[in-house]
C-alpha cells in the first residue's frame, strides 16, 4: 500500500530565556514556520542575521493544504538549499485539462519552452515542503527554531518589538529588533496589533480534500464545469506525491459546515465521482469559503506581514502559498542588507511598495476565478456556459475560460528600486522581472543561471566572445556587494558559456550588455553600456537609495 | 470619443430582425437563452475591442435602468 508521511516530532527545549529567567534578544524574531516563516528564516539567516523562529507546534503541516509549488517557489527553495527534495519526490505536471459536462473542453500546457531547471509545477503535499525546508535550516547555526512556542503578547515600542512567548514550561520575554508576522490567515499578531482585512468573502464553499487510492490518473490538472458526479457545480482532480489525490468539490451556498466536512458525507460525494467500487482513504478534509482579501499595509512599524497573514486569495491559482514564499523572497534581503549596515531604513519601505501590487495581482486573477466558477445570476451562468460551450471549437472562448490562472511572479513595474532601461531592449527581463533561468557551462560543467548568481547583487557582463576585453574597472573597481558574473557564447576562464544562447534571448544581450540582478533575482537595471557611474547609480536605487544618489 | 458605432448602419433592418427571430425557432426558453449568450461572445469576439464593448454594455445597462419602475 501506499507510503504514509510520518510527522517528526521536534522537541521543545527551554531556551536560555526560560533557564536564565532573562528577557532575549533578537535581530529579527519570524512568528510561525510554515513555508513563508521557514523560507524567510532561512534566507535571512543565510545572510548572517541573528533569527529565532517561533512556532506553536512540534511538527511540520497537519494536512497537505498548500500543494501546487510555482517554479519561481521551487527557484526560491533552491536557492534557499530546499530545492533537493522537491526535485526527487513532487509529482511534476505541466498539462491541464477542462471539462464541461462530460466533454473534454481543451487542454493547456503550462511549459512549452525547454532550458529551465524547474518545471512549471510540482506537487507536493505542505507537509514535505516544510519537512524540505527544516532540514534546510540545520546548517545555519544563527537560526534557532524554537517549536511549542506561541507568541501571546506584542508590544511595539520605538527601537525594538517585545514578544511574549508562551511555552510548556511558562512564558518568556523575547525583544526583537524586527518582527516578520507568518502567522497565517487568523495572525495572533495581526490581531493584536488590531488590523483589519479589508475585501471579498465569496458566499460559496469548497470541500477540498484528499485520499489515498491506487489510481491511473495521469499528473495533470483535471478541472470540471457541472460535471455528471457533481451537478451543477465544479471539481478539480490532482495528483500528489504517495498515492495522494487532492480532490476539491464546489457546494452550494446553503452547506452546513458543521455537517459537509464529515467523513461519512464526503465519502458518498468522493464515491460518485470514482465510481462506488473505487478503493480509497480519506486522509484530510477542510470546507473553505473563500477570502480575497488583504492588509491595507503589510508594515507596521518593525513589524511585517508576509504569506496569509497579509493577504489571502482563493485557492485555485495556487497564488496564496507561491505569493507567500514570494513575499518572503523580496522581504529577506532587504531587512537584511539593513540590519547588516548595507541600506538605509528606507530599503524597508518598498516591500509594500513592491509586494501590495502583487497581492492585488494575486486578488485580482484569483477572484476572477472564482466568479467564474460561482457565477452570482443566471444570466451570468448563462454567458458562463456559454464560453464553455463554445470553447470546444473556438480558440477565443478557450482563453475565456478560467478555472485558476496560475501563479506567476509578479513584475514590480514601476517600483522605486528599478532603474529605467539605458539603451533599447526587447524581452520580458524588463527592471522588476523574475530573472528567468537558463542552462549555462561553467568550469564545472553544465549548470543553470540562477545557480550563477550569488546571495548578493549580481552585476552580469555578455561578451561576445570570452576572450574580449573587460570594460575598463572590471571586476577589481566593482562595489563589494556585489558579484560580477561574465558571459559569453562559448565559455572560458572566468567566463560562463551559454552555448545554445538561451540567456543571449531571454535576455536580449548583445555584446557589452550588462544587468544588476538583485539578491532576490529580480531585474534591478539593465545597460547597453557599462559604466561604473551607471552601477553606482542602480545600485543606490536598488538599496533604497533613490533620493540621495540617482 | 465614442468607439461604438449608434448611428443606422444596417441596410435591411427587417432582415436582421427576423435574422435574430429566426435564430430561436424551435428552441426552448433555456436553449434561446444559451443562443443569445452564445451571439453576445461570437460578435464581441468579432468586434475584439473591449472599449467598445464596455461602451456597448454601459448603454444597454442604462437602457434597462431606465426602465425600472422607480427611476
Amino acid at each position: 500500500m501506499a507510503q504514509v508521511y510520518e510527522h517528526p516530532i521536534f522537541p521543545f527545549t527551554a531556551p536560555p530565556e526560560l533557564l536564565e529567567g532573562r528577557v532575549g534578544n533578537a535581530a529579527v524574531c519570524v512568528v510561525g514556520a510554515g513555508p513563508v516563516g521557514l523560507a524567510i528564516a532561512i534566507d535571512l539567516a543565510a545572510r548572517g542575521v541573528q533569527v529565532v523562529l517561533v512556532d506553536d507546534d512540534e511538527t511540520v503541516s497537519h494536512g497537505s493544504r498548500l500543494i501546487c509549488i510555482s517554479k519561481r517557489t521551487l527557484e526560491i527553495f533552491d536557492r534557499l538549499g530546499a530545492g533537493a527534495g522537491f526535485a526527487e519526490k513532487g509529482v511534476v505536471w505541466n498539462k491541464g485539462r477542462l471539462f464541461f459536462g462530460e466533454d473534454e473542453v481543451y487542454s493547456f500546457d503550462l511549459l512549452k519552452e525547454d532550458g529551465h531547471q524547474w518545471p512549471a509545477f510540482v506537487n507536493i503535499q505542505q507537509y514535505y515542503a516544510e519537512d524540505f525546508l527544516v532540514r534546510a535550516t540545520e546548517r545555519l547555526p544563527n537560526l534557532n527554531i524554537r517549536w511549542k512556542s506561541a507568541v501571546v503578547g506584542v508590544e511595539p515600542s520605538s527601537d525594538h518589538v517585545r514578544l511574549t512567548v508562551g511555552t510548556p514550561e511558562g512564558p518568556y520575554d523575547l525583544d526583537a529588533d524586527y518582527v516578520v508576522a507568518c502567522d497565517g490567515a487568523s495572525s495572533f499578531v495581526r490581531r493584536t496589533l488590531g488590523l483589519e482585512f479589508d475585501g471579498r468573502t465569496f458566499q460559496d464553499r469548497f470541500l477540498i480534500t484528499d485520499v489515498t487510492m491506487q489510481a491511473e490518473f495521469p499528473s495533470e490538472r483535471w478541472f470540471w464545469f457541472e460535471p455528471p458526479f457533481h451537478e451543477g457545480q465544479s471539481a478539480l482532480l490532482h495528483k500528489q506525491p504517495d498515492s495522494v489525490w487532492r480532490i476539491d468539490l464546489q457546494l452550494d451556498q446553503s452547506a452546513d459546515p458543521g455537517v459537509e466536512d464529515r467523513e461519512e458525507n464526503v465519502r458518498p460525494r468522493i464515491e460518485r465521482m470514482l465510481g462506488v467500487d473505487a478503493e480509497f482513504e480519506i486522509d484530510w478534509i477542510s470546507l473553505y469559503t473563500f477570502r480575497c482579501q488583504r492588509l491595507q499595509r503589510f508594515t507596521a512599524g518593525r513589524i511585517f506581514f508576509a504569506g496569509d497573514s497579509a493577504h489571502q486569495v482563493s485557492p485555485f491559482g495556487a497564488r496564496g502559498g507561491n505569493g507567500g514564499v514570494q513575499d518572503a523572497d523580496n522581504l529577506a534581503w532587504k531587512l537584511a542588507a539593513v540590519i547588516n549596515g548595507d541600506a538605509p531604513d528606507a530599503l524597508l519601505a518598498s516591500y509594500d511598495v513592491e509586494r501590495i501590487p502583487a497581492s492585488d495581482e494575486n486578488i485580482l486573477n484569483s477572484s476572477r476565478s472564482t466568479d467564474f466558477m460561482t457565477p452570482k445570476s443566471q444570466a451570468v451562468r448563462d454567458i458562463r456556459d456559454a464560453v464553455l460551450a463554445l470553447a470546444r471549437d473556438h480558440g477565443f472562448a478557450r482563453r475565456m475560460v478560467n478555472s485558476g490562472r496560475l501563479s506567476v511572479p509578479a513584475v514590480m513595474d514601476g517600483s522605486p528600486l528599478n532603474t529605467p532601461d539605458f539603451g533599447a531592449f526587447d524581452g520580458p527581463m524588463r527592471p522588476g522581472a523574475a530573472a528567468l533561468d537558463a542552462p549555462v557551462v561553467t568550469a564545472d560543467g553544465t549548470d543553470w543561471l540562477l545557480h550563477q548568481f550569488s546571495g548578493d547583487f549580481t552585476v552580469l557582463l555578455y561578451l561576445g566572445d570570452a576572450n574580449d576585453a573587460l570594460p575598463d574597472g572590471w571586476p577589481r573597481a566593482l562595489p563589494a556587494m556585489v558579484n560580477p558574473l561574465v558571459i559569453a557564447p562559448i565559455s572560458g576562464p572566468g567566463v560562463i558559456g551559454d552555448p545554445e544562447g538561451n540567456v543571449r534571448v531571454r535576455y536580449d544581450l548583445k555584446p557589452g550588455t550588462v544587468y544588476l540582478i538583485r539578491p532576490d533575482q529580480h531585474v534591478a537595471a539593465r545597460t547597453r553600456t557599462f559604466s561604473s557611474m551607471w552601477l553606482q547609480g542602480a545600485l543606490a536605487r536598488a538599496l533604497g537609495n533613490a533620493g540621495d544618489n540617482a | 470619443m465614442s468607439a461604438l458605432v449608434t448611428d443606422d448602419q444596417i441596410a435591411a433592418p427587417d432582415d436582421l430582425y427576423q435574422a435574430l427571430v429566426d435564430a430561436h425557432e424551435g428552441l426552448a426558453d433555456a436553449e434561446s437563452r444559451q443562443l443569445n449568450a452564445r451571439l453576445i461572445l461570437l460578435l464581441a469576439n468579432h468586434v475584439g475591442d473591449l472599449a467598445v464593448l464596455q461602451e456597448a454594455a454601459a448603454l444597454a445597462r442604462a437602457s434597462v435602468l431606465r426602465d425600472r419602475p422607480d427611476a
